[in-house]
């Protein structure tokens, strides 16, 4: 029985798990953008947290996926069930590159445009949403990209747990030493990331001024 | 009406010294001591080389920056007594690299102070028609973005925004200096017209003394944080004060 043949046999999992794998990267990236972004603003406002936030959020990136996991599960609420716990921890690891993006894009914003928005009276908050958020979108969107397509593929990691989603089929696969079980869950879980990038990616594009 | 208010001049200078602390040697005094009053209505030119205070100068003038001592009033009063976003909206800023913002067609940038003081939208769109004739641009630009003008189209797009809300005050900080030299003489030209008419009180920073000789009611010469001289054109063609016969020298004759 080759590949094609088994993904279509099991075509209402292999589409279950896609649905899962897709809830936990959207739930996830979605929180992480409602974090990632407003800490990205707030530190270029508040230089001297610049340091604690970035560097909090590099630690995080560093902890290896399954302790991640494993730290979070004594959690209350969210360590009751897999998913909330994989969301949490996805969410987590998203936000370095949202924070930092956001950072950069805003201060990549030429000074002389935003010293001429000041020195025509713009209070801060106008410029922040007419003139430099709007310069920064493309960079921005660029760390909703990073984040999104990092997300895609350590989402697989949360079957361990089980959480569910597209790494079911790898750790299966690996249990049962059948490649074509491990392909089933792979190769879904890397389209997903390539459309996530080119979809974002021509976003990106759009949105960005020179 | 105030009488002695409106007999004031409009900016005035007093002991006006600007420091920054440097890192770790002492404080940099990029300012010292600076007396001068900008009248209602004139052009005054603040001429000097790069780092003479001219830009720090005019950035004080609309709170960018604040004295580190000494008193600047604006109309009358004291710029550190201003709501500072009233201030600023009361004087148009026009800088060298134009500051246009790029994702914004010439008639948001226009409309920008119009816009945030909540004119209605046809007041606006009349205004812009209006400042585009003005500064000499065909209304057809308003829809274009800043990336698709010529230098000087972006230079009169930048006159025209400052000149928006008709502040009373203008701060031009080098509007012309990266223009081509017919673009920024047209452009010269023009603003005399402009100025004619409209009768601004104008500070005009720029190191060509021919420009500042041309647009000057009176020049006000700078150096290394100083004012050296404050003279009408024909003052400061028959000085014999030593940098500003350096000036001449430097620039040749005929002036």
């Amino acid at each position: 029985m080759n590949l094609w043949q088994f993904m279509l046999q099991n075509r209402t999992e292999v589409l279950e798990l896609t649905f899962e794998h897709l809830k936990l990267v959207g739930i996830s990236t979605f929180l992480a953008v409602l974090v990632g972004i407003p800490l990205g603003i707030l530190i270029t406002r508040w230089p001297s947290l610049n340091k604690p936030v970035l560097g909090g959020a590099n630690i995080i990136q560093t902890i290896p996926s399954l302790a991640l996991f494993g730290f979070l599960l004594p959690a209350p609420w969210i360590g009751a069930r897999a998913d909330r716990l994989a969301i949490l921890a996805l969410a987590l690891y998203a936000l370095l590159p949202l924070i930092r993006n956001t950072y950069a894009g805003i201060q990549g914003v030429d000074r002389s445009i935003v010293e001429a928005g000041r020195g025509m009276g713009m209070t801060d908050r106008q410029l922040l949403f007419q003139v430099e958020l709007p310069l920064a979108l493309g960079v921005i969107i660029a760390g909703v990209r990073v984040a999104t397509v990092i997300s895609v593929g350590l989402a697989t990691i949360a079957a361990a747990i089980g959480a569910g989603g597209l790494g079911e089929y790898i750790f299966r696969g690996l249990a049962m030493v059948n490649n074509q079980v491990i392909l089933a869950g792979a190769i879904p879980a890397a389209a997903m990331a390539l459309l996530a990038d080119v979809s974002l990616g021509w976003i990106e594009k759009r949105l960005s001024h020179l | 009406m105030n009488d002695s208010a409106e007999n004031r001049p409009a900016i005035e200078f007093r002991h006006v010294s600007y420091r920054v602390n440097g890192n770790g040697d002492a404080a940099r005094e990029l300012l010292h001591d600076l007396n001068l009053e900008v009248q209602r209505g004139e052009t005054l030119v603040l001429l000097g080389r790069s780092g003479s205070g001219k830009t720090t100068t005019l950035k004080l003038i609309n709170r960018l920056l604040t004295p580190s001592s000494g008193e600047l009033r604006v109309e009358a009063r004291p710029t550190r007594d201003w709501d500072v976003i009233r201030l600023r909206r009361m004087i148009g800023y026009v800088i060298q690299e134009v500051g246009l913002f790029p994702h914004f067609n010439v008639e948001r940038n226009i409309s920008l102070v119009p816009k945030i003081e909540n004119w209605p939208a046809d007041r606006i769109h009349a205004r812009v028609l209006e400042l585009l004739q003005l500064v000499g641009l065909n209304s057809e630009i308003a829809s274009r973005y800043p990336r698709e003008l010529s230098g000087g189209q972006r230079q009169r797009v930048g006159v025209a925004r400052a000149l928006a809300a008709d502040p009373p005050i203008l701060l031009m900080d080098e509007p012309f200096g990266a223009l081509d030299l017919i673009t920024r003489a047209e452009l010269q030209r023009e603003f005399l017209e402009l100025q004619k008419r409209l009768r601004k009180t104008v500070v005009f920073v720029t190191h060509d003394l021919r420009e500042a000789l041309l647009l000057g009611t009176r020049i006000a010469l700078m150096e290394a944080g100083k004012l050296v001289s404050i003279q009408t054109r024909e003052e400061f063609l028959n000085s014999t004060e030593p940098l500003a016969a350096a000036y001449k020298q430097a620039f040749g004759t005929p002036l």
